[in-house]
């Protein structure tokens, strides 16, 4: 079916000029039919039910619009004290002399753009395959564009436990940067790896990071995206995962003008578990924030879990769509999904839609959304107690904050994500 | 320390006049009682004292040490020295108790121009009276109020009062909820305060309350006025005739 006109327009516009990157014919082919992809479905317009509470126009349009480089200040570097393999990226393009040397045991690293070039490679099993699954039943354009347009980013393959986590470090230097990455992570049966992430990839940027989880192999993911008030995201993490995997993901978000974090998950293979999270803060009336979450169950004892949690003040909006599809025969589901949000004026608003869909009779499913303004009791008492009202305010905001945080499993990671939050908690509201 | 005078207060969002000109004066050391029926204002005066929004003060004064209370936010009036322990202690999920009252504690001093507690010493100091208080390591730990019994939300109150160490402390129906053993504990640390100087004013609804911590002054309050003062024996008379008794014996 042809996208409507108006669809085809902005499509054709963004897509004016545009050819894929040069590559061996293994990727070339797999990004010209993502290209054809894209304009089959469109991009993201007005209309469409799955971009209702988010404009997408200013992630579609051709012309970057403009962003301001944040200035960190003394803020230390995230991550900074952990033994970690950093692999940094300048307006979505890596960049060797900053980045650590792609060893460590047990991981095989390589830059796409490098890797493109190769008669045959691994990646060509994966590569736009997760993406093109997460295409159903509702259409990710945005995805699909990064998989035909994207040069760079990593190709990683896990074949054992990998012994320090690997840092994706985002950083931005041009105030009209339009970055792509694309990553693609292969963990064989029983591998493991953790993969950090922190900064904007550019005034603009569109991530896919495609994750095949085999039998018995675990990803843990933790994310911050802060403080960078001007740039516009759209990220999307496509995970498979295989029997008995887990897949676990976590993002902190602080700012951002737009943010869209996409999650798909797909169980393929029995008794694995997916847990994802958030926490936001967020600050203006031009912020907004969009989680969007589509998990499928088609597997049996499988477990999924989404705990996200959003502060806004100032006029700030926060979207969260989740969905659990259960397919039939995926028996003994346990899928669990809340959104919340804590409005700290009356101008802030949440959205959400929280979706269940279920065709198998034997699971455990459940799913809440709730907005509510911070506890008057619990402000009255903190100041009675000497409390200044700011500070009682921090306190019950990182409170709040705190399940999705502690779905954070490695006590290090989530004391640094702690700290972080606090720390830019204090700037936001003083 | 602390002086009320004529104090009337009416609820900020019903035309309903609360308190009808209060006067009370409590001393350094001293021990105030007020006691009353249910509704005549008691809890009211704590809230008005304390900070509490949804109240209007039409006319009076609440002074103490004669920095005037009823213009101070309820922070300050905690760092002026005032102290209520609540009728009903607030839960508070995902807040250490022991964080909420070290951030109490060096907010206070910080606002008085003091040098802030360090953790070691806030540690040591709050260990000791909450051993004395028969409260655990494991209600340190877990956050405000949350899962604790009604005694030990209580309890938790006056180690609170203890770390805080307020100039004047105002205990709401602190008796409510607790068995006797609780009881003579927040006896026990409400009378240790009182021996450094502290000013109190102890609401309750019954007398027991009062054989354990020994008023100086006892009020009876009724329809947003006190009524009638005295020593601890008027709360006797209270215990044996009841409220309506006295009340009519005043009219």
């Amino acid at each position: 079916m042809a996208a409507p006109q108006a669809k085809q327009t902005t499509t054709e516009a963004r897509l004016d000029g545009v050819s894929v990157p040069k590559g061996a014919a293994w990727i070339t082919s797999l990004r010209e039919a993502a290209l054809g992809r894209v304009r089959e479905m469109g991009l993201p317009g007005r209309r469409d039910e799955y971009w209702k509470f988010t404009r997408p126009e200013s992630l579609t349009v051709a012309e970057v619009p403009h962003a301001a480089i944040h200035d960190a200040g003394s803020e230390s570097e995230l991550f900074g004290e952990m033994d970690r393999l950093k692999l940094v990226f300048v307006d979505g393009v890596f960049d060797a002399d900053q980045s650590d040397a792609a060893a460590l045991d047990a991981v095989s690293i390589e830059r796409l753009s490098e890797a493109a070039g190769a008669d045959i490679h691994w990646a060509r099993d994966v590569y736009g395959t997760l993406e093109e699954r997460g295409q159903k039943p509702v259409l990710r354009p945005m995805a699909t564009l990064n998989t035909a347009l994207a040069e760079d980013g990593m190709l990683i393959h896990v074949t054992g436990k990998a012994a320090k986590p690997i840092h994706l470090v985002n950083v931005q230097a041009s105030e009209t940067s339009d970055a792509m990455l694309h990553h693609v992570v292969k963990l064989d049966a029983g591998a493991s790896l953790t993969m950090l992430e922190n900064g904007p990839a550019g005034a603009r940027y569109n991530t896919v990071m495609e994750v095949d989880v085999a039998d018995g192999a675990t990803f843990h993911h933790v994310r911050a995206q802060g403080r960078d008030h001007e740039r516009r995201a759209a990220t999307h993490v496509f995970a498979r995962l295989a029997t008995e995997s887990v897949f676990k993901s976590f993002t902190l978000t602080a700012n951002g003008v737009l943010t869209r974090n996409e999650s798909v998950i797909e169980f393929t293979g029995d008794d694995a578990t997916a847990h994802v999270a958030g926490a936001v803060l967020g600050d203006g009336d031009d912020f907004h924030h969009d989680d969007t979450v589509f998990i499928t169950h088609d597997a049996e004892r499988c477990e999924s879990r989404q705990v996200f949690k959003k502060v806004l003040h100032n006029g700030a909006t926060g979207v969260f769509q989740g969905k659990i599809l259960v397919k039939a025969g995926a028996q003994k589901t346990d899928g669990y999904q809340i959104s919340q949000s804590l409005l700290l004026d009356g101008d802030s608003q949440f959205l959400a839609k929280p979706e269940l869909e279920i065709y198998a009779d034997d699971v455990v499913c459940s799913h809440g959304s709730t907005s509510g303004a911070i506890d008057e009791d619990a402000l009255y008492y903190m100041r009675a107690r000497g409390i200044p009202k700011p500070i009682a305010t921090n306190l019950l905001t990182l409170s709040f904050l705190a399940q999705a945080v502690e779905e954070i499993e490695d006590e290090g990671l989530r004391d640094e994500i702690n700290d972080r939050l606090t720390s830019w908690l204090e700037q936001e509201l003083g | 320390m602390l002086k009320i005078k004529n104090l009337h207060v009416d609820l900020e969002e019903e035309d309903k006049t609360i308190l009808k000109g209060v006067d009370l004066a409590v001393e350094a050391g001293k021990v105030h009682a007020i006691m009353g029926p249910n509704g005549s204002g008691k809890s009211t005066l704590s809230y008005v004292l304390s900070g509490r929004d949804g109240y209007k003060v039409t006319e009076g004064s609440a002074t103490l040490g004669g920095v005037d209370l009823l213009e101070l936010e309820p922070e300050e009036r905690a760092a002026a020295g005032l102290f209520l322990a609540f009728q009903y202690p607030v839960e508070i999920p995902g807040v250490g108790n022991m964080t909420f009252m070290r951030t109490a504690v060096n907010a206070q001093r910080k606002a008085r121009g003091e040098e802030e507690l360090s953790a070691a010493d806030f540690l040591k100091a709050v260990r000791e009276k909450a051993k004395t208080l028969n409260i655990d390591a494991d209600m340190l730990k877990r956050p405000v109020n949350v899962g604790f019994s009604g005694g030990e939300k209580k309890r938790n109150e006056i180690l609170q009062m203890a770390m805080l160490a307020p100039k004047m402390c105002i205990l709401d129906e602190t008796d409510s909820g607790l068995d006797v053993d609780a009881m003579k504990l927040v006896a026990k640390g409400v009378n240790a305060l009182r021996e450094e100087g502290r000013g109190f004013l102890v609401i309750t609804h019954y007398q027991r309350l009062l054989d354990h911590i020994v008023p100086d002054v006892v009020h009876i309050m009724s329809d947003g006025k006190i009524i009638k003062s005295g020593g601890p024996e008027l709360a006797q008379e209270v215990e044996r005739d009841g409220y309506e008794n006295l009340k009519s014996e005043v009219a």
